[in-house]
């Protein structure tokens, strides 16, 4: 275990690393906020998997670097960029303007839309004001799920945040809440697919509008590693022509 | 004093965090915190008396549960507690279909039933221990009176046994205080999950901590004050006689 | 037996941080708890109100905050100290806190003002006439502290340490929630993915019971070590 061995040298100084800083592209860390089935998530052994995890891998294999993924919680994944605690994040974060005045994005590598999961005894017709009135809706903190909800139904509904996706599940389960509102392919994985509970989706896939939803998930990158950013567009190109990007799909999403 | 005010509104101009809609999260967020600090501690202080008696009882099976309740509530961290409670209770079977879900469903009674379970293991410590501590020389004083057992504790022993427990209880306050940030965890707005909201949502930590940070110190510094004013009254007789 | 879902292993793992962050923090706590202590009973005016305003600040405000705002802001401002010295010297350095290290730094700063009040209150209570005496053999201010002031002041702070242990070993558990794998990080993962929070949470709360009982025996023999020559007295 990582943290264990900076340990073993037994003096706390030690357990900061001291490295330089330079710009050209290098080997680097990435930040991934598990679980977030399929995207990004551990086997129970402690492995990371899932299609961020193997698309990430491939991307730094093509451009001829080494790869170490940093798990890091999301609502403190773009300060830890910032601070340079690793260089990129590629944990299914969705591009979008309030993002970008922060970081720099890579092309995006999947458009997946966001929706409404409910359990299936709930009645809840097309989300809107009306029909969430009153009603109990889980988000995942800072998400662009969480700012939309709590700027559109904030004032009707109520909001419970959660720091991960899996605590929303579970408060899910236990009929906590009436809603929830998440990227489309982790909540089909974790509430649909999933053997415990009996969920819906509700309404229509939502990508609109474009201020919250943005254009797909990118990898962000401080704003001054833009040669870094290329090459990894470069690569995402690479892959997506020879169908190794395909091949990485298909292991995580059935068509 | 000029140049201050003008900072000051420049600050507050330019601030795109501390807008009406935050200052309302922090608003409610401080709101929740007192409510859960308080509803717990005045729910465990009333626990705490029956049971801290019941703890120096001479019979074993009223002294060994209350023993073994506040060694387990004491030696284990809060925030377990808490998501043993919170989760725990999903777990009775058909909890769900009952009229008792409608208030264990939100976050706020569990964590209620997990601070107060939690406060009122302490209090009966520091109750304990304070009545172990009365001066024989009351006892023996009303035992000459022909006080009965439950006269001279109603009488004799807990108002003292109050009174001399009060920097210990005063003490637990502000932990109590300061551990309901931990309430956050389970989604509820409390304070610290309006820092948390904030933070996440305009990347600022030091604006959304610090900011929080001042709040609990300025609650705090009440506390204590008013336990300081509490002593300086109930205690006054402790004091050596001046002049 | 319990079934844990291959996750035993790992919460084993986890319990061995929460020990490692713990013991390590209380090192840095009883370190600063020194040096506050004498900060305070110093007669030097600056020294005495820094302080107080160390032990009166981080006692207000509750170890989560505290926990948060030093690993969300932390490495902020240490990076912006490393990057003024890079535009001011060129001296290019990057220094990464990670979570244990953070863990480990707030833990101990915010225990090292408990500790600094068991200190002090512990100095106060040492007779001024064993220092008297030990000055009167010729000792120097170093020897008296080594031979007379430390040894008999621990009697006295044993009592508060083992109550700061106690709270500093409960408190690791919040480190789960900036991010850090300790025990209760591990289970609340496993709690979720196998949708079964019962079982691992009282394994935790059992693992902590554990690790006090354990304490409180060590310091009960530590307590008896150092009320050499006064049990028998009293």
């Amino acid at each position: 275990m990582r943290l264990r061995t900076t340990l073993s040298l037994g003096v706390l100084g030690a357990a900061m690393i001291v490295g330089t800083v330079n710009a050209e592209v290098r080997d680097i860390r990435i930040a991934v906020d598990v679980p977030y089935e399929p995207m990004e998530y551990r086997t129970p052994e402690g492995e990371l998997t899932g299609f961020d995890i193997d698309l990430g891998n491939a991307l730094c294999a093509e451009i001829g670097i080494q790869c170490e993924w940093v798990v890091q919680g999301w609502d403190g994944i773009i300060p830890g960029l910032m601070a340079r605690k690793y260089d990129a994040i590629m944990s299914s974060m969705t591009i979008n303007e309030q993002r970008r005045e922060q970081v720099l994005f890579s092309d995006p590598y999947i458009t997946p839309p966001s929706a409404w999961f409910a359990p299936a005894d709930v009645e809840i017709g097309t989300p809107s004001e009306e029909t969430l009135e009153g009603m109990t809706i889980g988000v995942q903190r800072g998400t662009l799920q969480d700012n939309y909800v709590t700027d559109m139904y904030g004032d009707v509904a109520d909001v419970n945040r959660y720091a991960t996706a899996d605590d929303m599940v579970l408060d899910m389960d236990s009929g906590r809440l009436d809603a929830v509102f998440l990227d489309f392919p982790i909540g089909k994985s974790t509430l649909i697919d999933s053997e415990a509970g009996d969920y819906k989706v509700v309404g229509e896939m939502i990508t609109e509008p474009k201020e919250y939803f943005g254009e797909g998930f990118g990898i962000a990158f401080r704003q001054r590693d833009q040669e870094l950013a290329d090459a990894f567009n470069e690569a995402l190109a690479t892959l997506q022509e020879d169908g190794t990007y395909d091949e990485i799909h298909s292991r995580y999403f059935d068509e | 004093m000029e140049a201050l005010t003008t900072w000051l509104d420049n600050q507050l101009a330019d601030n795109s965090i501390f807008t009406l809609q935050t200052l309302g999260y922090y608003g409610e967020g401080l709101a929740t915190t007192v409510q859960l600090v308080f509803l717990s501690l005045v729910i465990g202080l009333v626990l705490a008396v029956p049971l801290a008696i019941g703890r120096g009882a001479k019979r074993r099976w009223v002294r060994l549960p209350i023993f073994l309740y506040c060694y387990v509530f004491r030696g284990t961290p809060l925030l377990v507690q808490l998501y043993l409670i919170y989760y725990g209770v999903v777990f009775v079977e058909g909890i769900q279909d009952t009229w008792l879900w409608v208030i264990l469903e939100k976050p706020f009674v569990p964590a209620l039933i997990a601070f107060t379970l939690n406060t009122a293991a302490y209090t009966t410590e520091i109750f304990h221990g304070a009545i172990k501590a009365t001066a024989r020389g009351e006892i023996e004083a009303a035992r000459a009176y022909g006080m009965s057992q439950w006269l001279m504790m109603r009488r004799i022993i807990i108002p003292s046994a109050f009174r001399r427990a009060l920097p210990a209880y005063g003490n637990e306050v502000i932990f109590m205080l300061h551990a309901s940030a931990i309430a956050s965890v389970v989604t509820i707005m409390d304070l610290t999950g309006a820092a948390r909201f904030v933070y996440a949502r305009y990347y600022a930590p030091f604006e959304a901590f610090l900011f929080v940070a001042a709040i609990y110190l300025c609650l705090t510094f009440a506390i204590l004050y008013l336990f300081r004013y509490l002593e300086k009254r109930l205690l006054a007789h402790l004091k050596p006689a001046s002049g | 037996m319990i079934d844990l879902h291959g996750y035993g292993p790992r919460l084993l793992e986890g319990a061995l941080v929460t020990v490692e962050l713990a013991l390590l923090s209380l090192v840095l706590a009883i370190l600063l708890g020194l040096v506050t202590a004498s900060a305070k009973m110093s007669r030097n005016w600056l020294a005495h109100r820094i302080g107080t305003l160390y032990t009166t600040t981080i006692r207000g405000v509750p170890d989560l905050v505290l926990m948060m705002l030093m690993f969300f802001g932390g490495q902020i401002g240490i990076n912006q100290i490393t990057d003024w010295l890079y535009t001011q010297f060129a001296i290019d350095i990057f220094i990464n806190v990670n979570e244990f290290a953070a863990g480990v730094i707030t833990i101990g700063l915010i225990f090292g003002a408990y500790m600094g009040e068991t200190f002090r209150g512990a100095f106060l209570a040492v007779d001024s006439g064993q220092i008297e005496a030990g000055r009167a053999y010729g000792m120097n201010h170093w020897l008296v502290f080594r031979r007379i002031r430390f040894p008999q002041m621990m009697r006295h702070a044993i009592p508060g340490l083992s109550n700061n242990w106690m709270v500093l070993l409960k408190t690791t558990a919040l480190v789960s929630v900036i991010g850090l794998s300790d025990m209760v990080r591990i289970a609340t993962e496993a709690s979720k993915a196998t949708r079964e929070p019962f079982t691992f949470m009282i394994i935790v709360a059992a693992i902590y019971l554990l690790i006090a009982s354990v304490s409180e025996w060590g310091f009960a023999r530590l307590q008896k070590r150092y009320n050499v020559g006064f049990t028998e007295a009293d």
